[in-house]
């Protein structure tokens, strides 16, 4: 539940006190499944023209800034020509799997969303086995991809997916292990208890050295999994059109859209959760004001976007045969190495705490 | 929120989706004819069946994710409980990931890790 912000205590409690405990137990949760779509779509919106922005900044242009403040609202509009786009699709296709397909996509990304704690309580579901659930529902999201691939007929996306599909579950395992070296520290996979440990050092300075090699191993396997440039063999343009959606059209091919932005977002959301201290500020300055928890944490996540959308435009394309051996021959022995060193330095106390 | 919050994401998830085809089911524009609903190649009409069996290569990974990941999911209990047990969940664990490190090495030896 959310209970960060005094308002949501005073709806709910005016919920509860107005109606009957179901009917209130039910406006609320029907609020909260709103809120979070509203976060959803805004962040995916946002997210695409911050893309946008940095994309052009990176190549001397000046991007979107026409519709609206700066561009604001450029994807509001794009999004609503993608709604007044026909629904094409082939008659090929298997139209079952072909429109199952980004509910998959969607649904995952959400869940994902609602652990994410945005800052003290301001968490929908505070599960004691956060990580692994996370590390659950990001592999869920692939078989969308591949649904979407395979049922389409169409030669491209079949490839498109396949690569995406290879590719994102190879660099699953570097995802759950590089995280995996950070559980060693924190005892606990409940993201808030994640969050609690940090309160003295975020995990990146308690564990020093090897957290170091994890978050890099992370970042890069987190770009891989979102098949973001430089690991985005699944939608090669030159080669493939548009990869595994090359037969989605307006509304549907949003979704897979904005999955992806938003799974970009749910990769840096997690990272700043286990290596940089979530909603904690740095050296405590902000603790005696919760709110801003949620600047920290969007900020912090920022940067790490940002990250991922420099690598975009500074890496050329992998090939896939050079995308599996950085896995398997590189990130994968180096990872399981990774852990014991950081075992050992939990082992004899050598971490870093204020 | 307890683990209902499943149920309610889900059913979200559904409606986002299912609303937003709906409405641009209502609002788009729509003309029709047999060429738009060709599967997109290049231009050409596709030739052959597009479901055929597919390069082995995808499945030798596949197959390997599944065992490495079934490790990771042995590995993190033992992560979760590694500060109470100390120097035999560690000498333990070593055992195991030299052990995984000799399958990783097999497979590499074996050209499982080789794309061609």
């Amino acid at each position: 539940m959310i209970r960060a912000l005094s308002i949501t205590r005073s709806i709910h409690d005016w919920l509860y006190s107005s109606m009957s405990e179901n009917m209130a137990y039910f406006i609320e949760m029907v609020l909260i499944a709103i809120v979070y779509l509203a976060i959803f779509a805004v962040a995916g919106l946002f997210l695409v023209l911050i893309e946008r922005r940095v994309a052009a900044w990176f190549q001397l242009r000046i991007g979107p800034n026409r519709v609206g403040f700066q561009g604001l609202l450029q994807t509001m509009a794009d999004a609503l020509k993608l709604l007044s786009k026909e629904l094409t699709g082939t008659e090929k296709a298997d139209k079952f799997l072909y429109n199952l397909a980004p509910y998959f996509v969607i649904i995952t990304a959400l869940m994902a969303l609602a652990v994410i704690p945005f800052t003290q309580d301001f968490q929908a579901f505070d599960i004691n086995i956060g990580i692994l659930f996370l590390i659950a529902i990001s592999s869920i999201g692939v078989i969308g991809i591949l649904l979407g691939g395979w049922s389409s007929n169409n030669k491209f996306a079949l490839i498109g997916a396949m690569r995406s599909g290879v590719q994102t579950i190879s660099y699953e395992l570097s995802i759950g292990l590089s995280l995996l070296t950070m559980i060693l520290i924190t005892g606990s996979l409940q993201l808030s208890e994640i969050v609690e440990v940090q309160k003295s050092g975020w995990l990146i300075v308690q564990g020093h050295i090897p957290a170091i090699i994890a978050f890099m191993i992370y970042m890069i396997a987190g770009t891989a999994e979102t098949n973001r440039a430089p690991f985005d063999m699944a939608e090669a343009e030159s080669e493939l059109g548009a990869g595994f959606h090359t037969e989605y059209s307006g509304m549907k091919f949003a979704y897979f859209f904005l999955a992806e932005f938003i799974n970009m977002f749910i990769i840096a959301a997690i990272a700043t959760t286990v290596f940089f201290g979530a909603w904690l500020s740095p050296f405590g300055i902000t603790e005696s004001i919760p709110i801003l928890g949620v600047f920290w944490f969007l900020a912090k996540a920022m940067v790490l976007v940002f990250l991922m959308m420099w690598f975009r435009w500074t890496f050329p394309r992998l090939r896939v045969d050079q995308l599996l051996t950085l896995e398997w021959k590189y990130l994968l022995p180096l990872n399981l190495m990774n852990i014991v060193i950081m075992a050992l330095i939990v082992w004899l106390n050598l971490t870093i705490q204020f | 929120m307890g683990s209902e919050a499943i149920i309610v994401f889900l059913i979200a998830g559904i409606v986002l989706v299912a609303g937003a085809n709906f409405l641009s089911n209502l609002i788009s524009h729509k003309s029709d004819n047999p060429q738009k609903r060709e599967p997109y190649e290049s231009g050409m009409t596709t030739i052959g069946p597009t479901w055929v069996q597919f390069k082995v290569g995808y499945y030798l990974f596949a197959i390997l994710f599944l065992i490495f990941d079934v490790e990771v999911a042995f590995l993190i209990p033992w992560a979760v409980v590694f500060k109470d047990f100390g120097a035999i969940a560690f000498i333990e664990v070593l055992i195991f990931l030299v052990i995984l490190g000799l399958g990783l090495m097999y497979a590499w030896k074996k050209g499982a890790l080789k794309w061609e």
